[in-house]
């Protein structure tokens, strides 16, 4: 074994036993982003095994959090290795199995780490027809591999398992890149819906997440927490707390804990701990934090410009400016941060739910003092991420406490510290000022945001002078206005850009008495959103009408993550108590090969469901470092009650292009399709998220 | 005060020497390592702690071990039997009624008191009746349907 913080790649691999062994790399391009790596050879980015009993084993260091990839990946590999699905095994997420890996996010997994776990599944395929060929005698032209199995292509009675051939061997090729992949038309697992690999753990509740991991003599940790970001801890008293029976107590500067068996007697110590803080400094609340983001803005990032943007519009043609805000939005996974952690003989492992296991490893091991070998990781089921489980604070407290206490430790969040320690969706301005002409075509485009980044804001409309600037990104900065943490969240900056985006362009359509649809096909010649209008108009049965029609019915589209989705709405808006029901949402989306048709329309089911959230209801709410919003009592998600009675999905073919992204795209436009929806049925345009009944009453008002 | 607290856990009985005032999820979780049973929000909104006492869904979260003494509890571990899938289970199975997965504990034990008390409940019905369990996935479409295919089978008392 090697000492240093590199493993060499010879030890790599004995470490992974015999059979054939596969290695993937994705090759420089695709590792931008990923040059943190350590402890690995540095073009390992995962492998599959053959064994002798036939199996075949990925080891790949993304994590499932629901979103299906357990299955994808599998797929993907079966297809090209000729195997069926049940004999593979995903190892995901663990550090001391898995290569290095960035992190889940991104909608990356399939678009990334597919192509190259389908190629090393046709390089394993031609080592196992070479092996067959030399131990059958006969060439490989005569032979066919498929199902777990070579045999004679004239004699399928003559055959040998791919176990057998790996018995005994102790191969290892590093993945050529010219490997012959199978076709689109030869598909017989890409492109199927194949039971979930996760389902039967999943409906037994045999699923472990990181909380229901149970060890010997473990201890359940409860923290003392600030009542504010930004108050500072004075002094805490924990003499009435240890004298409970079996109570721990840590006492330390930045880490003051209760430790018991049982989570709630920790929980009841807990209130015994006195604490005094320094009071947080005064901020601003969820409705002042708006001229703060302004107010603090850096310098911009000008991303686009073209055209002239000054000297006004010309002659003829209509000008609009308006600016959008969006509240503060929690990820808020039914699963709370969890982690268990503990240390056997110097080395820590630790089950923690978290997005990002290897940077969370490459934390630990300096943080704790420990050699990265002795520091391991392990993901088990994430239950849900959508970006909040990158921080992994809950992690980093668990080993230290596994450290001070010398015993296995949880840290498992309330519902309030998940709140508390979320990173959330920051709050976001956009500005738009615009122009139409007389013909309908879009002139002017100066388009200003801040804090929400780029993300899906570049125009796929036709436009000759525009300019878009950027001032601040989504992840907050040293200078940022917020008072506590933000993040990536399902789509980062991407649902404001597109909510602001869609709603201005709607704004233009009305004023120039064009049907909304109309008005977005008149200018776009992209191709890809003409098919994806075209195809969602289709279903949705969409016929011309100039908004405020009084039919509640919206369009918006956005392209993220590689994918194109335009979604169609037809909204109910209750006057007099200012709710919005959505009846229907259609959405069409483009994203090249679809590896699991059904595993992508739940992903877009999942986004239509979980946008009307951020568009009707959630909103943290704080007062400076404060949070009032504790609990799901004062946030509200979205329910079976709020389910539109339809959402179609139409995935538009597009075999020419590799898969796509598919866990965000649709989310995008959900702020736009139900804004659009809702004006046209009311004629009342909210420049605010989400639309909350106050709000919307009070546009309604402003209206009549 | 420890005494012994004593009711059945999917069919089979329990003893425990323990504080009755103690909350059930810790029970189930803690002292029988029944991990199903999901921690989601602590204050009885979420429904991932959803368990079936005596035929009626209980949010275990907000019930003591004294609130089932001498009762029948249901846990997510045991609605299939000999390793047959519960049809609710292999409903949501079949229909994609999941993605992450850690509230559908609590979903399955909601809907199976749910169709113990109506068989042949109205998807309206359905929907009201989980009205209280939230999904952060958004698999809701998915979890209805899955409920109503079940309903067409017939539940398995």
């Amino acid at each position: 074994m090697s000492t240093g913080a590199e493993m060499d790649r010879r030890s790599f691999i004995e470490l992974l036993g015999g059979g054939i062994l596969v290695i993937v790399s994705l090759g420089p391009d695709a590792l931008l982003g990923q040059e943190r790596r350590r402890g690995y050879p540095t073009d390992v980015n995962a492998y599959l095994r053959i064994g002798e009993d036939g199996r075949v084993t990925v080891f790949s260091g993304k994590i499932e959090m629901g979103q299906g990839v357990m299955t994808s990946l599998a797929q993907m590999l079966a297809e090209d290795l000729g195997v069926p699905l049940e004999s593979i095994d995903m190892v995901m997420g663990d550090t001391d199995r898995c290569p290095w890996d960035m992190g889940t996010f991104g909608s990356l997994t399939t678009r990334m780490f597919g192509p190259a776990l389908r190629t090393a599944g046709a390089e394993a395929r031609a080592v196992l027809l070479q092996l067959a060929s030399e131990q059958l005698g006969l060439p490989t032209d005569r032979l066919v591999a498929a199902n777990g199995i070579v045999s004679v292509k004239d004699d399928p009675s003559h055959k040998i398992t791919y176990g057998q051939l790996a018995k005994g061997q102790a191969i290892t090729r590093t993945l050529d890149r010219k490997a012959v992949l199978r076709s689109v038309s030869e598909f017989t697992v890409i492109g199927q819906s194949p039971q979930r690999l996760d389902a039967r753990d999943k409906v037994t509740g045999a699923a472990k997440y990181a909380g229901d991991v149970r060890l010997p003599g473990l201890l359940h940790a409860r923290l003392l927490r600030p009542p504010a970001h930004g108050a500072k801890l004075v002094k805490a008293d924990t003499a009435a707390a240890a004298v409970r029976p079996g109570v721990v107590v840590v006492n330390e500067p930045d880490l003051v804990a209760v430790l018991h068996a049982d989570p709630e007697a920790a929980a009841a110590a807990l209130e015994r701990v006195k604490a005094e803080w320094t009071p947080a400094p005064p901020g601003a609340d969820q409705e002042g934090i708006f001229d703060e983001l302004l107010a603090k803005a850096p310098a911009p990032e000008v991303k686009d410009t073209r055209g002239i943007l000054d000297g006004g519009p010309a002659p003829g043609a209509r000008r609009f400016e308006h600016t959008y805000q969006k509240g503060y939005v929690a990820h808020s996974p039914i699963e709370p941060h969890a982690a268990v952690a503990t240390f056997e003989k110097g080395k820590l492992t630790v089950w923690a739910s978290t997005q990002t296991p290897f940077p969370l490893h490459d934390r630990l091991a300096p943080m704790l003092g420990l050699d990265p070998k002795n520091v391991r990781v392990i993901t088990p089921y994430v239950g849900g991420g959508f970006g909040g489980k990158s921080a992994g604070r809950q992690a980093e407290e668990a080993a230290r406490l596994a450290k001070v206490t010398g015993r296995p430790v949880q840290v498992a969040f309330t519902r309030a510290e998940e709140f508390f320690y979320d990173t959330f969706d920051p709050a976001s301005v956009v500005k738009i000022v615009s122009a139409v002409d007389e013909t309908g075509r879009i002139t002017l485009w100066d388009y200003d945001v801040y804090f929400a980044g780029d993300r899906a804001a570049e125009l796929f409309y036709d436009v000759p002078n525009a300019r878009r600037r950027v001032f601040g990104g989504w992840m907050g900065d040293g200078s940022s206005p917020h008072r506590f943490a933000v993040g990536p969240w399902r789509a980062p900056g991407a649902n404001m850009n597109v909510w602001a985006r869609e709603s201005q362009i709607d704004v233009m359509a009305a004023a120039a008495r064009i049907d909304p649809l109309e008005f977005r096909l008149r200018n776009t010649r992209d191709e890809r959103m003409r098919r994806c209008l075209q195809e969602a108009a289709r279903t949705f049965g969409w016929t011309a009408a100039t908004g405020p029609s009084g039919r509640g019915w919206g369009v918006a589209c956005g392209v993220d993550s590689g994918s194109y989705a335009a979604l169609m709405a037809e909204v109910k808006v209750d006057r007099p108590r200012g709710t919005v029901k959505v009846e229907r949402v259609v959405c069409a989306q483009d994203m090249g090969v679809v590896v699991n048709p059904a595993g992508a329309t739940m992903q877009i089911e999942g986004c239509i469901t979980m946008g009307l959230g951020y568009v009707l209801s959630e909103e943290v709410l704080f007062r400076g470092g404060q949070l009032v919003t504790e609990n799901y009592d004062r946030y509200e998600l979205p329910r079976f009650s709020w389910l539109p009675r339809a959402i179609e999905t139409v995935l538009v073919k597009n075999d020419e292009i590799a898969p796509q992204g598919g866990g965000e795209p649709a989310i995008v436009p959900m702020g736009g399709v139900v804004s659009n929806a809702v004006f046209d049925a009311t004629g009342a345009r909210l420049f605010r998220l989400p639309m909350t009944p106050a709000r919307l009453k009070a546009a309604l008002d402003g209206k009549t | 005060m420890k005494r012994p607290v004593r009711f059945r856990v999917n069919g089979r009985p329990v003893t425990l020497d323990t504080e009755a005032d103690r909350t059930l999820l810790w029970a189930l979780r803690g002292d029988l390592e029944l991990t199903g049973t999901k921690y989601g929000c602590g204050a009885g909104i979420c429904g991932a702690c959803t368990v079936v006492v005596g035929g009626k869904a209980v949010r275990s979260c907000q019930a003591s071990l004294k609130d089932v003494e001498g009762k029948d509890v249901v846990t997510v571990e045991g609605l299939a039997r000999d390793g047959t899938l519960h049809p609710l289970q292999q409903a949501f199975v079949d229909h994609g009624a999941f993605q992450c997965g850690y509230c559908t504990p609590g979903m399955l034990m909601n809907a199976y008191a749910l169709l113990a008390e109506s068989p042949r409940p109205s998807p309206e019905a359905i929907a009201v009746g989980m009205e209280d369990n939230l999904c952060r996935c958004g698999a809701h479409k998915r979890i209805l349907a899955a409920i109503a295919a079940a309903s067409k089978e017939g539940a398995r008392p």
